[in-house]
């Protein structure tokens, strides 16, 4: 798609609003619609328009493939890992009020957030990580 | 009014699906599938559920049409022709009637749409509206249930999630190998 002008413009401005949306979905699920899965899929949108319109060499040095690779498995283990917290923490398996011990809700809240990041890094590190195999497997 | 509303996308729902059936160019059929699911998130925001109207629209409309057509740059763009056998294609239409009035049977015994009396909204689900946004301290109810009443459901469905990809890398992830 290099040779049109009009899409690599009006890429180009979107993409910094694309990445922005998804951290406002991500952040804001607990108070509107959205939540990490949303995030995920519009933060790896983000990175596949860019990777179809300019290619995937620019694209890559924005998004390494190591890094797609680590997020693939680093969001599951987040999320586990708040889980494993609890343990430690005093309460059982994904128990987050044990994170706050004067506000139960509070550590409710707190356990809420890291487990949607969690889901958001896996579900955009899964959907890049398809589409660069794609992209490569295409570009041979 | 808001029955029409309701009724439109449906409609067009069902135009779409034997559009898609009809046809043989699977860039269309691609299409047409993520206009389905656009479809689809139209009807779940009439039935008031934003949360699941988003993940259609941005899931299906959007990175499964995607993923498709990245796909398709890898294979070929059209179906291939198949003969025709009127005896298989007579018992798949018979065996498919069958299914489908099986199910139109199965609704009539269904309480009705957003019936307040209905059983599912007297279990668990008055409980998680009056004591989620105190025990959670999060407003939206679905957040709160995915993420916490339901979080070890949610840690599932991401190592669903994981494991896809996980699937996809090892099959056919070449980034970094050298070879010929």
């Amino acid at each position: 798609m290099n040779e049109h002008l009009i899409v690599r413009v009006i890429t180009k401005m979107l993409v910094p609003f694309i990445l922005l949306f998804a951290l406002y979905v991500q952040m804001h699920g607990d108070f509107g619609p959205g939540g990490g899965f949303q995030a995920g899929v519009i933060f790896a949108t983000a990175f596949i328009v860019y990777a179809i319109v300019f290619g995937m060499i620019p694209t890559l040095r924005a998004m390494p493939v190591g890094i797609v690779a680590a997020m693939v498995s680093l969001g599951v283990m987040l999320y586990a890992g708040v889980g494993f917290a609890a343990i430690v923490a005093g309460g059982s398996f994904l128990d987050y009020s044990v994170f706050d011990t004067q506000d139960p809700a509070h550590g409710q809240h707190l356990g809420i957030l890291l487990v949607e990041l969690g889901v958001g890094i896996t579900v955009s590190g899964v959907l890049m990580a398809i589409f660069f195999t794609f992209a490569e497997r295409y570009s041979r | 009014m808001e029955r029409l509303i309701a009724v439109i996308p449906v409609l067009l729902l069902i135009a779409l699906a034997l559009t898609i059936v009809r046809l043989r160019s699977l860039l269309a059929i691609a299409i047409l599938s993520g206009v389905y699911s656009l479809m689809m998130a139209l009807v779940f925001t009439v039935l008031d559920a934003v949360d699941v109207a988003f993940t259609e629209a941005s899931v299906g409309a959007g990175i499964t049409l995607t993923l498709m057509l990245a796909a398709m740059s890898l294979t070929t763009r059209r179906e291939a022709a198949k003969p025709r056998n009127r005896l298989r294609d007579g018992a798949a239409l018979i065996v498919a009637i069958i299914v489908g009035l099986a199910f139109v049977y199965a609704t009539l015994h269904m309480p009705m749409l957003g019936d307040p009396a209905a059983p599912i909204h007297l279990h668990v689900a008055p409980r998680y509206i009056a004591q989620g946004p105190v025990e959670t301290g999060v407003p939206n109810m679905v957040t709160s249930i995915l993420a916490s009443y339901r979080g070890y459901d949610t840690l599932g469905e991401v190592t669903v999630i994981f494991t896809a990809g996980i699937g996809v890398i090892a099959l056919l992830w070449r980034w970094g190998r050298d070879e010929r």
